[in-house]
């Protein structure tokens, strides 16, 4: 696999180590990450590649990658990078500027589950299963799979068809509305009264300047080019 | 021993059974539990992986509830009390933080609860001894009603003496040390003490820490069934007969996919998975229903019995090799 990577501003990795809080320019390529990475089969970058991409101010890879919505941020990789470096939390940041910036995802099925989860939390101040998992599905079109745990599922007592409402629903519905305020993440984190809104068929090469950097010269990305 | 309760939304649903159990272990253990009044979700992957700020002001606004009842927490579901911990550390450690989530929550918070797994509390804050002396010695337990009722038709527990179990850690329990830190990060064994301290065998395994696929159960569940399948491979090979977990996402994973996951991967012998609180909990003279044993997909009744009547579980397929004595171990040839 061959890529082209445009002039390296280094913008990458400073909005990266700033909304991470961590020093991803330690990595030295160890690999330790990768090795214990459980989902690493699946993956089409590692992560210390993806930690690479950064240092290289691959945008367009990265943000676009398969592994940053695969990261089951088991933590594994930050507890043992020797570098101190918080390599699950720089996967959170990746998968907030990626949503950030409107890229095409690979496969929208990460961002649509934790739409339809913080959806429910927002509503009911707590999850709601069957909702979640209702939303989830018509925003994924994925109907069928599991349909078929349901009855067991419920005869265990293990889902109720009506929600649980916290008390506090009211204000956790105000602590999402100031939380998008804070603009340190996706914006209505689950805003779905009814909202079945798919962003999933964006241009291919949809990486905007971040909101964030007005007029930060945010280098031009190149569509990519592998072989 | 008084905590304020943080059971999460998970055991409301799908880990009831967890909950139940939690209660009731710790009734009988004399250890007080006040629920978080109006508690809300901490969040969890979501929460984090989209929002930055609200991962730290959803902890928050229950640890506010916490502090204001003048009590530390304990939260039974292990990624529950990872976001806990982690708001937590975040307040105290980085004043933008501090700020953010008090602006969000327009409450002051400085971080200032203690917030502490059942696990830890049991095991570091209870005691080994004194479990070990409630499990032999129903008698010793505190005199709560609970308690004198349970004492008259009390037997000993025979059916844990030689059950031999892997204790399954997951993922957020230990890490990252920094921020949860009551057990090691690559070798814990506080539950190991415990099983062991609640007269069953924990066996010697590599997995202990080794991730379930957490929340990749909803978006990737092909991805979740082979890890399972890994664990639970490993569990029997090492010579467990059963599993036990202190995370709700962690039992779905490996008890409720797990006829998934010998189907994609390979024939493996049914492999009850419960939470520890339900072991311990028959442990010290519970019945199969105050610690909600139904709710397992996988059933462990029969394994659970054995000291009364019944032999082995079953099994999903049967194995092509007849069992060899400790390592029953059958992938299909596929470890």
């Amino acid at each position: 696999m061959s890529m082209t990577i445009p002039w390296n501003t280094g913008d990458l990795l400073d909005e990266v180590q700033q909304r991470a809080g961590t020093a991803v320019s330690a990595c030295f390529q160890c690999h330790k990450c990768s090795t214990g990475c459980p989902i690493g089969p699946e993956m089409d970058f590692l992560p210390s590649q993806v930690m690479r991409l950064v240092h290289l101010g691959a945008e367009a890879e990265v943000l676009g990658s398969q592994s940053i919505w695969l990261c089951a941020s088991c933590e594994a990789c930050t507890t043992r990078c020797p570098m101190g470096i918080d390599i699950a939390g720089v996967m959170d940041a990746l998968r907030i500027m990626a949503i950030d910036r409107q890229v095409a995802l690979p496969d929208a099925h990460g961002r649509e589950f934790n739409r339809s989860f913080l959806g429910r939390v927002r509503r009911h101040g707590r999850v709601f299963e069957v909702g979640m998992m209702a939303s989830y599905k018509l925003r994924t079109g994925d109907l069928f799979s599991d349909v078929g745990k349901v009855p067991q599922m419920l005869t265990k007592g293990k889902l109720s068809l009506l929600p649980k409402r916290s008390g506090s629903a009211g204000e956790v519905r105000e602590v999402f509305r100031r939380a998008d305020e804070e603009g340190r993440g996706e914006k209505g984190g689950g805003r779905d009264a009814t909202g079945l809104s798919h962003n999933v068929a964006q241009p291919p090469s949809a990486v905007r300047n971040s909101p964030t950097q007005p007029g930060a010269a945010v280098p031009q990305v190149e569509e990519e080019k592998r072989s | 021993m008084k905590y304020a309760y943080f059971p999460g939304c998970s055991l409301e649903s799908t880990a009831w059974d967890f909950d139940r159990s939690t209660r009731a272990v710790c009734r009988a253990l004399g250890i007080e539990l006040e629920e978080i009044p109006d508690w809300v979700c901490c969040g969890s992957t979501p929460a984090h992986a989209s929002n930055a700020s609200l991962a730290v002001a959803l902890p928050v606004l229950n640890l506010q509830k916490a502090q204001a009842a003048g009590l530390p927490v304990m939260a039974a579901c292990a990624s529950c009390y990872a976001r806990l911990r982690t708001a937590n550390h975040k307040v105290r450690n980085e004043a933008s933080e501090r700020h953010s989530a008090e602006r969000i929550t327009g409450k002051p918070y400085d971080g200032g609860v203690e917030v502490h797994h059942v696990l830890d509390v049991l095991v570091n804050h209870f005691g080994l001894e004194k479990i070990r002396a409630a499990v032999g010695q129903v008698a010793d337990l505190p005199a709560t009603t609970e308690n004198s009722k349970r004492r008259a038709g009390w037997q000993p527990a025979p059916r844990l003496a030689g059950l031999r179990v892997a204790c399954y850690y997951g993922c957020l329990l230990t890490r990252p040390p920094e921020i949860v830190a009551f057990d090691n990060p690559e070798q814990p064994t506080s539950m190991d003490d415990l099983v062991a301290a609640a007269g069953a065998e924990p066996v010697a395994w590599p997995y202990k820490t080794e991730c379930c696929g957490a929340s990749l159960s909803m978006t990737h569940a092909d991805v979740v069934g082979r890890l399972g399948h890994r664990l639970l491979s490993m569990a029997r090979q090492a010579g467990a007969e059963c599993l036990v977990v202190a995370c709700p996402l962690c039992q779905v994973n490996l008890d409720l996919r797990q006829a998934d996951a010998a189907k994609a991967h390979g024939a493996i012998p049914a492999t009850p998975v419960l939470y520890v609180t339900q072991l311990l909990g028959l442990a010290l003279g519970l019945s199969f229903q105050e610690v909600g044993l139904k709710a397992l997909t996988i059933r462990a009744e029969g394994l659970l019995s054995r000291g009364d009547k019944v032999a082995q579980p079953p099994t999903l397929t049967p194995c092509p090799s007849p069992a060899s004595g400790r390592g029953e171990f059958c992938s299909g040839g596929k470890l």
